[in-house]
């Protein structure tokens, strides 16, 4: 492998308002890729990802079939913004890996590597911490270490290529079966040409005391990612899994589609937690869902700060009787971004319950939409869902939609939803005004203090990471 | 095989316009003759926009959950008058003047023209005399605002064939103290009728105007693809109620366009009761400060009737208020669709907009869709939405039976304080009590 060449310098100078280093993301370094697809889209770009990652027939057959799902479905703009058609697909690269094998331990990441992770700002102390980090560069995971407890327990945490490789056996009974690679066009681009991701696999009755995490980064420009994540949690297991991201900003436009695959069997439980932090130029365009299986449950925690257009609804099947599915919600869209993100939840059997909570806050000329699923089908008896929505306009000309479909059929089902949109009462900010905090401190106090209650139920790390990102993005949104 | 045969349209060419043939709009176009030029224009320019235009698909978001393998434009034919005995409704003792029409045709009216207009100034008489006569209000006003909830094929389907309507002018000031009513009969096997109302409320002017829509035969099958237009000029109160119960075999079109002004009240309130299937599109636009629109709908649903309702209001202006409650009671296999939106316009500041559908499931089979929408671009608003979809309250089932309350009174009592919450907001009281004891009847049947 080629060293480093040369950094390129951060575009804005450094301004350390509230603390925070708003340039931190804002590099990229010249990096020579051992393995490139080039730009460019083809049946061809698809066999070059399968043979470099040396896979199995089916998998490549798997793919292109799945590519010409992707060239057969029309872009979804029927209802989708117009945005979607900004992307060209011919100018993104989709593969690309400097054919590094994962990393046990932290000595043997290379140098330029450790340097990104520098400049994003993650501590010395965290990045220890970080134990059971699956740290992904770009295509492949950079670095990745199981806890040694997590590993004793049984428990299976690599990047999804070595899970492919190595427990075909696991692997190939739950793929693509919560996310079928038609059910959308970017489901199904994911399929063609994914790499990448976590595969994780808990035994039955194990719970894994540490949350599992994994950073992801975008290092190239007009480079896509496309992970593909599937999470087992076997009977009676529970599992913690976080991802962050952060990106370099770059000018022309880049493409991320991930698709996310949760199964909980019987009894488990499973919780994903992001935290998208993407740069402004970032089309965030992400298929997750689960499938909660009896007494078993689903909790997406979701948070979208970063990218110019997230569509993002995670979902849960909630297939046995008693599961429980949740998503928590919170999308901050600041000028240039818009937040399109939601939930769905479709009950599938008696007696089970799903609640979504979505708050979404609109800075500048951003935009927050919230789309969202519930279908109680037939013959179902004693299913609930609670449903709320609550958006927060900051300026004049924010924007915020709501368009959920609840879909009931007989008497013994219920369901709610409510809604509201707002702005930060005048009242409050005056109250805090004349205890002498400036009106941006205000604001900030007061947009922190609507997702509260939510950004609590977020692990401390990612709860402090979220609490100054808003405060970032409330930078100069008043006066 | 013979099945996937039949279910194929014929052709695509031939399936855009159904029984509503080239010859059909001549003949129509033929008895509207007498009728100003730029009219039939207009009618012949809707009739090329309908004729043109595809039937809806799956992937239209404005026809999310409807049915549309059962829409349909064949076997029909364009209803003419049939000298017919139309009964007496209970409503003419309680109106001040009534107008009726049967198929398309103007048949009897309860009061001569003259004599209301010189009582109050108020002009209550058919869209043909009104093209005739009142050319500049008719141009301003009959279907002069845009279609935006999906059915642009259905209303320039209603715009070519629309042959007579109500026509009702309040002047400025004047107040119309008792309701004005309008009814519509459909007669005859397969019959289509494009019935119309628009009222015009001038400043400060109030008036209150019911429109009903009744099928002669209740086992006949008809297509009825109506409007109404409303506008409520600065400070007047427009309050428009409409009773829709065609047979339970008609396809049904509804299309209303609301305009209000400053300081303008309009409230409407559409009881849905008849059809096998039918949609209702309601669009309000409050145009200036201070308007407010009370849009409401109570539907009694049975069978396997299909109720789509879709409604969009638009706060075009700031300090604007509107207040939207659909409830529908869903029995047997019955199936509604609820989808509003809420649009706030960049500059409309201190609006304060709600909107909630509520679902009462009083049957496993039935199947109740909502999809409440709010596009907000101004941020000093009050906007919120909620919906519910459930059964009846055990609880309050409960308390009542404790009070020695028969189970099946209990329902019914709580089913009507169910509708209540809609009906109560009509003001005149003997068209409360009338109502209400329609839709009494239609729910015990």
């Amino acid at each position: 492998m080629k060293p480093l060449t040369e950094i390129e310098p951060a575009v804005e100078t450094e301004n350390p308002v509230v603390g925070i280093d708003q340039t931190a993301g804002n590099f990229s370094y010249k990096v020579d890729y051992a393995f490139d697809a080039g730009t460019g889209l083809s049946e061809d770009t698809v066999r070059y990802i399968s043979s470099v990652k040396k896979e199995a027939p089916w998998i490549l057959e798997f793919r292109l079939k799945a590519l010409k799902t992707f060239f057969d479905k029309p872009m979804p703009t029927h209802w989708a913004t117009k945005d979607l058609e900004a992307i060209d697909f011919q100018k993104i690269r989709y593969y690309l890996s400097q054919g590094q094998q994962p990393k046990r331990t932290w000595d043997e990441v290379p140098d330029d590597i450790k340097k990104t992770f520098e400049r994003l700002g993650i501590p010395e102390q965290e990045r220890k911490f970080l134990a059971g980090v699956e740290a992904q560069f770009d295509s492949e995971a950079a670095y990745s270490n199981i806890k040694e407890i997590v590993a004793k327990q049984g428990v299976i945490f690599c990047n999804s290529t070595e899970g492919l490789r190595e427990h075909p056996e696991i692997f190939k009974k739950f793929f693509g079966k919560v996310i079928p690679t038609g059910d959308n066009k970017f489901s199904a681009l994911n399929s063609a040409v994914f790499s990448g991701g976590s595969f994780i696999y808990v035994p039955p009755g194990v719970k894994v005391a540490q949350p599992l995490q994994a950073y992801f980064r975008i290092n190239a420009e007009n480079f896509g990612q496309f992970e593909r994540t599937l999470i087992i949690a076997d009977e009676g297991s529970e599992v913690v899994y976080m991802e962050g991201c952060t990106a370099p900003k770059f000018s022309t436009s880049t493409l991320h589609s991930a698709v996310v695959e949760l199964v909980a069997l019987k009894g488990a439980k499973i919780q994903y937690i992001t935290v998208q932090n993407w740069a402004n130029n970032v089309f965030n365009l992400v298929t997750k869902r689960g499938v909660a299986h009896e007494d078993a449950e689903i909790k997406w925690i979701d948070c979208n700060i970063g990218s110019r257009l997230t569509m993002k609804y995670p979902g849960v099947v909630l297939k046995g009787k008693r599961a429980r599915g949740e998503v928590l919600s919170i999308a901050l869209a600041n000028d240039g971004q818009h937040q399109d993100t939601g939930a769905k939840m479709i009950h599938a059997a008696d007696d089970t319950t799903s609640n979504i909570i979505a708050k979404s806050i609109s800075v500048g000329q951003g935009r927050s939409t919230y789309r969202g699923v519930v279908h109680i089908p037939k013959h179902l008896k004693g299913c609930k869902n609670n449903t709320e929505c609550d958006a927060l306009l900051i300026n004049t000309n924010s924007r915020t939609d709501t368009y959920p479909a609840i879909s009931v059929r007989g008497d013994k089902n219920a369901t709610q939803h409510e809604a509201s949109v707002s702005k930060v009462s005048e009242d409050m900010i005056f109250y805090m005004q004349s205890r002498g905090l400036t009106e941006a401190q205000a604001m900030s106090l007061a947009v922190n203090g609507f997702i509260n209650d939510l950004a609590r139920q977020f692990p401390m790390e990612y709860s402090v990471e979220l609490k100054r990102l808003i405060d970032l993005e409330m930078e100069g949104s008043v006066g | 095989m013979s099945t996937f045969a039949q279910s194929l349209p014929t052709s695509a060419a031939d399936n855009l316009t159904g029984s509503f043939t080239r010859e059909a709009f001549a003949q129509s176009l033929a008895r509207c003759a007498h009728l100003p030029a730029w009219w039939l224009d207009r009618k012949r320019a809707a009739y090329e926009r309908f004729a043109s235009l595809p039937m809806p698909t799956r992937t239209n978001e404005g026809w999310r959950f409807s049915n549309l393998s059962t829409l349909t434009l064949d076997g029909f034919k364009i209803g003419t008058f049939v000298p017919t005995e139309i009964s007496v409704s209970p409503f003419s003792a309680i109106t001040a003047a009534t107008l009726t029409f049967v198929n398309n045709t103007f048949a009897t009216r309860t009061a001569p023209a003259a004599e209301i207009a010189a009582k109050h100034g108020i002009i209550f008489d058919t869209l043909q005399n009104a093209l005739i006569h009142h050319a500049d209000l008719i141009k301003a006003h009959l279907l002069a605002q845009p279609t935006k909830l999906g059915s642009d094929k259905f209303t320039a389907l209603h715009e070519a064939f629309l042959e007579d309507g109500a026509f009702i002018y309040v002047p400025k000031g004047v107040e119309a103290t008792q309701p004005i009513s309008v009814f519509h009969y459909a007669t005859g096997p397969g019959v289509a009728v494009f019935p119309h109302t628009l009222v015009i409320a001038e400043e400060n002017a109030k008036v209150t105007v019911a429109d009903f829509f009744r099928s002669k035969e209740a086992s006949s099958t008809h297509f009825a693809c109506g409007g109404n237009d409303l506008y409520a000029g600065h400070g007047s109160q427009l309050t428009y109620l409409a009773m829709q119960d065609w047979s339970d075999q008609t396809l049904s079109f509804q299309f209303n366009a609301t305009v209000a002004r400053r300081d303008a009240k309009v409230l409407s309130l559409n009881i849905h009761a008849g059809a096998c299937q039918a949609r209702h599109e309601s669009f309000s636009q409050l145009q200036a400060p201070g308007a407010h629109s009370e849009m409401l709908a109570l539907t009694v649903a049975h069978g396997a009737q299909e109720f789509d309702q879709r409604t969009l209001q638009i706060h075009q202006a700031p300090n604007t208020s509107s207040n939207l409650l659909y409830k529908n009671a869903l029995m047997d296999q019955s199936k509604t669709i609820f989808s509003g939106l809420i649009v706030v316009d960049p500059d409309a500041q201190k609006t304060d907009a709600y909107q909630s559908n509520r679902n009462l499931m009083l049957s496993d089979e039935a199947e109740a869709n909502s999809l409440p929408g709010l596009e907000i671009q101004a941020n000093d608003v009050r906007c919120t939405h909620g919906t519910t979809s459930a059964r009846i309250d055990r609880e309050q089932e409960f308390y009542l039976e404790a009070r020695g309350i028969k189970p099946a009174q209990a329902q019914e009592l709580l089913v009507f304080g169910f509708f209540e919450e809609v009906l109560g907001k009509i003001e005149n009281e003997q068209l409360h009590d009338q109502l209400t004891s329609i839709i009494r009847d239609k729910f015990k049947a």
